[in-house]
Parts: structure tokens; C-alpha cells; sequence
């Protein structure tokens, strides 16, 4: 089977720009995000079957029938998609709600622990933070508030 | 005996139904949820003892004939996994009852707790059984969904910042998932495990490598493995004691299994096994590190959570019977273990009023019983002989000197050193936080602490709660119980020993599997 080819760039597409927005630090965009990967991946999945006609036996000859299972599973992905987006959006809101903004904010503890290690006083090194942070790709190794962050965050 | 099967999954959907409705009747809710989740130890006791003695049972759910319909099957592993995970629920149900009774939250927001509790167990108890790709993602996101309302639980900000964070990590690790059953399937045409057996063998080495690196990736980021980690300590600490406890027992764990059950039935041979080593041994020397820097005790126990993940890797990636059958019994150690230092962490908090360990002191002298509550553990979880952390690690590097290899050799190390830092860490907060001189702002005894506690020194959505005992009973009983769980997993080494050992087993031959979806052969 070959798949076809503007599936394929549409997907690419769409995952690009939902990658792109899931790097952002405002919610909403996190949540754009999160929705233009969710259509990225649903027309991955329909590309995986065979097209045809509607797959109804008495409509459609057998050989004809497009496959149902990828359209099945889209449609649970899509009612799951729907429900995290609004979870997500009641968070976003939350987040607005208590902070007058909705950034995604760095851990208070973790910048605590931080600020310990460059002082040289805390139980940790720089160096073990540093290490288990990395994944996270947070700015940890600036001593700068948590409020100049957020900031950078937003403008970058 | 087969229709026992769907019921740990049905019975805790129906009880979240019936506690929904129930919602203004909260001690209705706690019989409800008791009831359901006492059934459920129940039940998978019982598919137990049933497939060890008579190999897998399967369910064809609806009635649909396997590679059509979706699959449920119970084998040794996922009767094992239901077992324990069902009988830590029922710990932590009842001290989560016990918490609410005596901080007097008979309303509003923790109404919603019951139905979101039940949803989570059925959510892992369907990846535990599922017999196809697709269910396993959809078993998946019933655990996660309800977690992210378990996590922002009051939606208090700290909540809500430590909730964004997971909620998109678990989005994102959701979609790869996704993903990659969208390619699994234009590659084979099936998501049922069984099919994909035979399928999956035929595929070319560099698209099987593809598909099998899309989903480690997926469930690595579930089950927190290094680098794919830096999400958990963010965000479990902050929830309430009771679900940070379950979520450290199962949530992870549930990453874990998918782990294994896709490396030995998909994708056999380890490919990724020095992958798997190396990711091995950076989580659990990374993890500890990470450990030992904290100073709060709930985030501690969350480094050691990741850390001791990489015990159970470094099993799976040695590909051997015995090391997977160490790693299987790990997992049932580690539930047990991890939940009960978490539980152990709450009482702690509600004693000495804080869990950072720079306002912790002498809680040795000041409650014996809770010094006792988080040793025990606390030592079973550094792998002190002879309990069953010892036993699981000597199996682990038992199975790493058979294995003979150089990076083996590596993660033998790495798991000794590891085990050393663990009792550095624990013992850390047992100096701090149990034996020296109390601090001197600490509750000096248990009226104090619970004066202390309701004037709303701790979180502000705890104030204005009925007063109760600082330490109620309801809470103390569930944390011994799950210490003596894991004390008795000491005793009954032996023969869970020889169970590891025989999921193991069939895990490796993968026919007893195959055979007991499709009795007369895949299609």
C-alpha cells in the first residue's frame, strides 16, 4: 500500500506547527498546540488504512471498502482529544484566574534548591541539579527570579 | 472462569457512575468505593490463582472473535500486576477516607475524589489486561485523565502550576503513543498483540527497530525513565498525600509493564537491550543524586521513585529469565514499598506540620509509631537483608553476574551504588527528621500539632475543616497494613519467587500467550 502523498505533508505540517506551539510557555498556545498535533496524528492513523468506498456490506463490493478500524480509532482519539482540551482550557483559565496570566511556571522548590547550590550552602551541588533538570529544559542554571523568566519566556 | 476477567475494569466504571450520583451523600460514597475496590482484590486474587494453574485467560469483549474484537487477557504478569495494585488501592482508599473524615471535607471539592479514584483503578487495571495496542492507549489515558483531576485536586495554585507541567508531558507522551499504533498498524494491519507476534516478525529490521524505539519512548516517558524523568518530581509532591502515594505505586509501574510486556511479546531479542542498560543505570545513579540534594522529604521520595525504576530496566534489558523475573518482583516490591513511604510522608506532614526537613526534628521521640511506620519501609526501600528491596536487588545483580557483559559488570555497580546512596538519603531524613532535638517551632505533642494544623498553618484549603485527631486511626491502620504488605512479601519470597519466575518464563517463550488467544492458531 502506498500512502498519499499530500496525507503525508499535511501531517508533517500539522505535527510541525503543534510541536512549534507546544514550546511555548502561554497555556493557550500549549493548548493550540496540542490540538493541531491531536488532527496531525487522527489523519496519521487514517492514512495507515486502505481508502475505498463506505465499508457497508451491500454498498460497497469487499474489494472496494475503505478499512473502518483506522476510522474507529480516530473517533475514540477524537473524543479524547475533545476532552483534554477542555481540561485544558479549565486550567489555562485557573491559571489566569489565580496569576493574571497563564504561563507555564517554573518549579518554586526546584529554583529554591538552585539558588542553595550557586550560594554553595544547600545539600546539593550545582552539578547533580543541574543533571536531573536537564531534561526539563528549563534555564536552570540562571540565577535570575522567577518572575524575569517567565518574562523571557513570553517575549522569546 | 473467563468472565472474571473484564470485571476489574467494569466494577470500578460502575462504581464511579454510582458515587457520581451519590455525590451529596459522602458516606454512601466511601461504602460504594470500598465495596468495589474490596471486590476487586478479591477478583484478581482469583485470576491469579487461576492462570497460574491453567495458563491465560482470554476474553473476547462483545463477542467479537479476537483479531476483529478487542482482547482481554490475564496472564501471570497482569494477574500479578492486579493483585498488588488492587490491594495498595484499597490501602490508600481507606486513608484518604480516614484524611477526609478528620479534616472534616464532607463536601465539595473532594466529592468528586471517589468517582475520580475508581476511574484511575479502572484505567490501570485495563492496561494491566489489555490484549491490544489500542485498548492499552485507551487504558492509559483513562488513568491519566483521571489523574490530572486527582493532581489539581482544590486547584490551589501550586496545584495548578505543578499540573500544567504533567498534563502536557502526558499529552505529549500520549501523542507519541498514538503515533506510533497509528504506524504499527500501516505497517501490519493489527493492534491485537497476539497478531502482531507473527506480523511484526515478518517486518523489516529497520521498521521494527522504528516502531519499537516510537513506543519505548512513549512509555518512557510514563514510566520516568532518564532522561525522559524531570516531570515527576515537578509535579507528584504537591498533590495530597493519599494521591502522590498511588500515583508513586501504580502510575509509573503501569509505564513499566508496558515496557516489558512490548520488549519480550513485540519485539523479543533485545535490540534496545544496551539502550535499556545504559537508560538503566543513568536513572538509578542520576535518580539518587537527585535525591540526595533535597531537603523536602515528599520530593526525596520522588527522586528515589525514579531512581529505583531503573532496577526494573536494568532487569528487562538483561533479557534473561532470571532477570525478568527479578525485575517482575521488584515491581511488586516497589508498589508496595514506595506507596507506603509516601503514605509514611503524609502522617509526617500532618505530625510535624511541614515535610521540608529543615523544620522536621525528633519525631522519633514525639510519635514512636510513625518513626516505626516510615522505618521499616524506609530501610525495605534501601535494600536492608532481609527484605524483600534486598531480595529484589540481589536478584537483579544475580541475574547482571550470569549475564557476564561488560555494561552487566556496569549496572551491577551502578545498582550497588545506588542501593548505598538510597540508605544515605533515608537515613538523612531519619536524622533530621526523627532524631535530632525537635525543632523548636514543631507541635511539642499531638494536640499542638493538631491546634497547629487547623489554624490553617498548613495549606489554606485544609482550613476551616472540622477538627480530628492529628493521627486518626483510619490513617495509621492503612499505612501498617501496607507495611506489614511488604514485610510479608519477605516471607512469601519464595514462592512470588518462583511466580516471577514462571510469568517470566512465558513471557520469554511468548507462545502460552499466542496459544491463549488463538487456541487453533493465528490468523
Amino acid at each position: 500500500m502506498t500512502p498519499n502523498l499530500t496525507y503525508v505533508i499535511v501531517v508533517g505540517v500539522l505535527v510541525a506547527a503543534g510541536v512549534t506551539l507546544l514550546l511555548e510557555r502561554s497555556l493557550t498556545r500549549v493548548l493550540m498546540g496540542v490540538i493541531l498535533l491531536g488532527n496531525g496524528v487522527n489523519l496519521l492513523l487514517l492514512t495507515g488504512g486502505r481508502a475505498g468506498g463506505a465499508p457497508i456490506v451491500g454498498t460497497t463490493e469487499p474489494e472496494q471498502m475503505s478499512d473502518p478500524l483506522p476510522q474507529a480509532m480516530i473517533l475514540t482519539a477524537i473524543v479524547i482529544t475533545l476532552g483534554m482540551t477542555a481540561f485544558l482550557l479549565a486550567l489555562a483559565y485557573r491559571s489566569w484566574h489565580l496569576n493574571g496570566h497563564d504561563e507555564v511556571q517554573d518549579d518554586v522548590e526546584d529554583r529554591r534548591i538552585m539558588d542553595l547550590a550557586i550560594r554553595d550552602e544547600g545539600p546539593g551541588t550545582a552539578d547533580t541539579e543541574g543533571g536531573t533538570d536537564d531534561g526539563d529544559g528549563e534555564p536552570t542554571g540562571d540565577p535570575r527570579p522567577v518572575a524575569n523568566v517567565v518574562e523571557a519566556g513570553r517575549a522569546g | 472462569m473467563t468472565y472474571l476477567v473484564p470485571l476489574p475494569v467494569v466494577m470500578p466504571l460502575l462504581g464511579a457512575a454510582l458515587t457520581l450520583l451519590l455525590l451529596g451523600r459522602p458516606q454512601a460514597q466511601r461504602w460504594v468505593s470500598l465495596t468495589v475496590l474490596t471486590a476487586t482484590v478479591a477478583v484478581s486474587a482469583t485470576l491469579l490463582v487461576q492462570s497460574s494453574l491453567h495458563g491465560p485467560l482470554v476474553v473476547e469483549v462483545g463477542g467479537w472473535v479476537a483479531p476483529l474484537g478487542i482482547v482481554l487477557v490475564a496472564d501471570q504478569l497482569a494477574a500479578l500486576m492486579l493483585v498488588v495494585s488492587a490491594a495498595v488501592t484499597l490501602c490508600v482508599l481507606v486513608y484518604s477516607i480516614g484524611q477526609g473524615m478528620a479534616d472534616g471535607h464532607e463536601e465539595t471539592p473532594l466529592s468528586v475524589y471517589h468517582p475520580t479514584y475508581l476511574v484511575l483503578t479502572a484505567g490501570v487495571c485495563n492496561a494491566f489486561l489489555s490484549g491490544d495496542l489500542f485498548n492499552l492507549y485507551v487504558g492509559f489515558e483513562i488513568l491519566l485523565v483521571a489523574s490530572y483531576v486527582l493532581l489539581t485536586l482544590g486547584s490551589t495554585e501550586n496545584r495548578i502550576r505543578a499540573g500544567t507541567t504533567y498534563v502536557v508531558v502526558s499529552l505529549l507522551s500520549s501523542v507519541i503513543f498514538l503515533i506510533a499504533i497509528g504506524l504499527v498498524y500501516a505497517a501490519t494491519g493489527t493492534l491485537n498483540l497476539a497478531q502482531l507476534v507473527d506480523r511484526l516478525d515478518t517486518l523489516p529490521d529497520d521498521l521494527r527497530l522504528v516502531l519499537q524505539g516510537m513506543l519505548l519512548l512513549a512509555f518512557g516517558i510514563k514510566a520516568a525513565v532518564f532522561p525522559l524523568s524531570a516531570w515527576l518530581p515537578d509535579s507528584y509532591p504537591t498533590a495530597p498525600a493519599p494521591v502522590t502515594a498511588v500515583f508513586a505505586g501504580l502510575l509509573t509501574k503501569v509505564g513499566v509493564y508496558a515496557i516489558i510486556r512490548t520488549e519480550t511479546l513485540l519485539f523479543p531479542g533485545g535490540r534496545t537491550a544496551t539502550l535499556l542498560l545504559v537508560t538503566a543505570v543513568l536513572t538509578m545513579v542520576v535518580g539518587i543524586l537527585g535525591a540526595v540534594a533535597q531537603s523536602d522529604i515528599k520530593r526525596l521520595l520522588s527522586f528515589t521513585l525514579i531512581s529505583h525504576i531503573g532496577y526494573m530496566l536494568f532487569g528487562v534489558g538483561l533479557t534473561s529469565s532470571l532477570g525478568l523475573s527479578a525485575a517482575i518482583f521488584y515491581v511488586v516490591h516497589h508498589i508496595t514499598i514506595q506507596t507506603t513511604l509516601f503514605l509514611a510522608a503524609g502522617l509526617v506532614e500532618r505530625r510535624g506540620g511541614s515535610t521540608a526537613l529543615d523544620r522536621l526534628g525528633g519525631l522519633a521521640r514525639l510519635s514512636p509509631l510513625l518513626a516505626v511506620l516510615f522505618f521499616v519501609p524506609a530501610l525495605n526501600l534501601a535494600g536492608i537483608p532481609p527484605f524483600s528491596g534486598f531480595l529484589g536487588k540481589f536478584g537483579l545483580i544475580q541475574a547482571g553476574v550470569d549475564d557476564g557483559g561488560a555494561l552487566a559488570w556496569i549496572l551491577v555497580a551502578g545498582g550497588l551504588v545506588t542501593s548505598l546512596l538510597t540508605l544515605y538519603a533515608i537515613a538523612r531524613v531519619w536524622n533530621l527528621a526523627f532524631w535530632r532535638t525537635p525543632h523548636a517551632d514543631m507541635p511539642a505533642d499531638d494536640d499542638a500539632a493538631e491546634a497547629a494544623r487547623t489554624e490553617g498553618a498548613m495549606e489554606p484549603d485544609r482550613s476551616g475543616g472540622r477538627s480530628g485527631a492529628v493521627l486518626p486511626g483510619l490513617m495509621i491502620a492503612p499505612t501498617l497494613a501496607l507495611v506489614v504488605l511488604g514485610l510479608a512479601l519477605t516471607v512469601v519470597a519464595g514462592p512470588l519467587f518462583d511466580l516471577s519466575t514462571d510469568a517470566a518464563d512465558d513471557l520469554l517463550r511468548r507462545t502460552p500467550y499466542v496459544d491463549a488467544v488463538f487456541p487453533g492458531g493465528a490468523p
